[in-house]
């Protein structure tokens, strides 16, 4: 009998492609969710591996809430320039301007809850059956339980109780017209996994990921960088420290870590000594238990 | 370092998600933000201890159920080895979903309550563990700190479900006394049960050897994706995407294309940017052909030496999955790998009732049921029988009125 054995990222790498390809021949019009973030520049990367040479068959896309880092717009730029695919933009401010949505306000207000009618409608617009995106089961237990191919419905529902078995690694995308699916080629990889493919595969990163200095006030416990986009007043107090981002979503929701790790073997490091999960710097999470839960029902990536 | 997939089969009461929270808390994978969410819960033990069993309940529902209704997954690791458990219900309406769990693990975890010893549960769940051909069993006696950690409950117990093993043809059957609230020989070794001289079932875990298994030297690859750049400078470059199934491919193996029987000869494999002279189960990989011949989505490309079987008619073992029962009057669709054909369902040759494993005659087929049909396909199939090579056994059936996921097919015979 043979003896095969695969590193681990090797095998991760080898699953995430094998998705990425049943998503290209199972769909029309797929779309990949692009945030800028760490997880779906691994994406990027995973999809180059599974098309290349040839042209990706999927855009990517956008959801732009506006209150982006500019590191991460001026990265995307550079990778998409560099990747010569195509990109799509959906924007929140848009929403606004329109009507379909209405800015929060008060002290904590984010646009993070107004991001899933602007991707629902950016879904509509362009008629994409099925979205890539870079959750990982790993990150929240909510997502635990989500398959890899993830039905959702016209109104971009995903319902837990009516998950449809996945067997194997046969992956089950029929839909009905108006339905889409939401594919998640890295569910099995964790935050450490990452981490180390992006350091093998020599991966840039845009630069809030590795620890700068940056102004920043406390917030609920949690460093928030200080930005036009975040209400404050005179409670405030901002403080000039040196941090870096563990996950990337917008200025008004994502916290950053105090850190030293300038380079990525240092903070494979930190990651590995870390006693707190990465979406513990997620403001959005800390609403509830199933804060997760209920954003996903509600079309949530 | 390699990753173990392992499913763990058994109930709430018999302390499932307790041992996997268990296994999470003494391996220290559980992060200071989640203990804190679970010191803060109101589930408690009754002596006051945190409740391991809440961290992996991840739905509403199963929180105020106190059950777990669908497979959560959840990741650890070891210096050893990387680990990915699907934790999946024990109950009999959720048998989809221990399916679901277990359709991708190597190993199985089978709890047994040691003051009840083996129950219908536990003949069901080896049942679905011998049906689905998963490679390790690991039997836990958990609870013996009910039983005072007794060598002879544990002596019994274990001649009891050696019988029920041997009978259901199970491979490698382990067995380990464990106490999953008071940790012992889960992670660390226990201080209460000297008679035990084996391995704790972390320490199992690591050193279970995953590699051999039952994988098929069988060199299989459907193809997903057909790379054509078509630019000026890449003009005639046409590779064959997909990840290999089963066995290996080597440069200058002489390959045949199912169902059309083309054949020829691996001119280049690549991995991105590499060239490998050998692929092997388990890669995602690019062929490329000496003749061009026709080639899609769907079709599979297997070394010429070693043909699938091929058939339209086939007969298989069925998990159903749906709501919907079995209808054969209708057109279902079939799923094998990248190859999705019409189908429809000839006979029922018996459905099995796993609770006693008696085979019985029958007329109809609802959820959770599992038996034999036989099935006709429009096109023909080119599969290895499940017991030969799992990844190109098995198939799904979808309902083309709903396209759900109706039930799971594991090829056995060719049929007449």
């Amino acid at each position: 009998m043979s003896k095969y054995n695969l590193d681990y990222l090797d095998e991760l790498e080898a699953e995430a492609i094998h998705i990425l390809r049943e998503v290209a021949g199972q769909f029309e019009k797929p779309a990949l969710l692009f945030s800028g973030g760490k997880d779906s520049i691994t994406l990027v990367r995973l999809a180059e591996k599974a098309f290349r040479p040839g042209k990706f068959p999927f855009p990517l896309v956008h959801i732009d809430t506006g209150h982006n880092f500019e590191e991460t717009i001026t990265y995307r730029d550079e990778m998409v320039q560099r990747l010569g695919e195509k990109l799509i933009v959906g924007s929140v401010q848009e929403s606004i301007d329109q009507g379909k949505v209405v800015e929060q306000t008060g002290k904590n207000a984010s646009r993070n809850a107004l991001q899933t009618v602007t991707l629902l409608d950016t879904i509509a617009l362009h008629g994409f059956d099925a979205c890539i995106g870079g959750a990982r089961r790993d990150e929240e237990k909510a997502r635990a339980k989500e398959r890899i191919f993830s039905v959702r419905d016209e109104f971009g529902q995903w319902d837990p109780k009516r998950q449809r078995p996945e067997l194997w690694n046969i992956y089950n995308g029929r839909i009905h017209k108006g339905e889409n699916v939401r594919v998640f080629p890295i569910s099995n990889w964790t935050e450490l996994d990452v981490w180390n493919y992006i350091k093998r595969e020599n991966i840039g990163l845009p630069s809030i990921y590795f620890a700068h200095y940056r102004d920043v006030i406390t917030r609920n416990g949690q460093l928030m960088a200080a930005s036009p986009f975040l209400n404050m007043d005179e409670e405030d107090i901002i403080e000039h420290k040196k941090v870096r981002f563990r996950t990337v979503g917008d200025m008004s929701c994502t916290a950053a870590v105090e850190s030293d790790a300038d380079q990525i073997d240092i903070i494979i490091e930190e990651i590995s000594a870390s006693k707190i999960s990465e979406r513990g710097a997620r403001m959005d999470d800390k609403v509830s238990e199933a804060a997760m839960e209920d954003r996903k029902k509600g079309g949530y990536f | 370092m390699n990753i173990l997939k392992f499913f763990t089969a058994g109930s709430v009461d018999d302390g499932k998600s307790t041992l996997i929270g268990r296994l999470l808390y003494d391996t220290d994978s559980i992060l200071a933000d989640q203990l804190e969410a679970l010191q803060q819960s109101n589930r408690k033990n009754d002596d006051g201890t945190i409740d391991l069993a809440i961290l992996t309940d991840g739905l509403r529902a199963e929180r105020e159920q106190g059950i777990t209704i669908d497979v959560a997954y959840k990741y650890f690791q070891t210096d050893k080895r990387k680990f990915i458990i699907a934790d999946t219900p024990g109950h009999i309406q959720y048998t989809r979903n221990m399916v679901t769990g277990a359709s991708t693990a190597k190993l199985a975890i089978i709890l047994i309550d040691a003051r009840n010893g083996v129950v219908e549960q536990t003949i069901r769940h080896s049942y679905l563990v011998s049906l689905l051909g998963i490679e390790h069993v690991v039997v836990c006696l958990n609870k013996m700190d009910m039983v005072g950690y007794s060598e002879t409950v544990f002596t019994a117990i274990t001649d009891q479900y050696k019988t029920l093993a041997a009978q259901l043809n199970l491979k490698d059957v382990n067995f380990i006394p464990v106490s999953a609230l008071k940790g012992d020989n889960v992670v660390n070794e226990s201080e209460n049960m000297s008679w035990y001289h084996g391995r704790s079932l972390l320490h199992f875990l690591e050193t279970v050897d995953v590699e051999t298994g039952a994988e098929s030297d069988l060199a299989r690859m459907p193809v997903q994706w057909v790379v054509r750049p078509q630019t000026d400078e890449l003009h005639d470059y046409r590779g064959y995407a997909g990840r290999i199934l089963s066995g290996e491919f080597n440069v200058n193996d002489k390959v045949t294309v199912l169902p059309s029987g083309g054949s020829s000869i691996i001119e280049r494999i690549e991995i991105f940017d590499q060239q490998p002279a050998t692929a092997f189960a388990g890669q995602s990989v690019t062929l490329h052909l000496k003749d061009n011949i026709d080639i899609s989505r769907g079709d599979v490309l297997v070394n010429a030496d070693h043909l699938p079987q091929s058939s339209k008619l086939i007969e298989a073992d069925v998990c159903w999955m749906d709501a919907r029962p079995l209808d054969d009057s209708i057109t279902y669709l079939l799923q094998h790998n990248s190859k999705v054909t019409k189908c429809k369902i000839r006979e029922i040759v018996y459905k099995v009732d796993i609770n006693t494993l008696e085979k019985q005659e029958a007329h109809d087929f609802k959820l959770n049921d599992i038996g034999r049909i036989v099935l006709k396909t429009a096109d023909e199939l080119a599969f290895d029988l499940y017991t030969d090579n799992k990844a190109n056994g098995a198939a799904i059936l979808i309902d083309s009125r709903t396209n759900l996921t109706a039930a799971a097919l594991m090829f056995r015979a060719v049929a007449d």
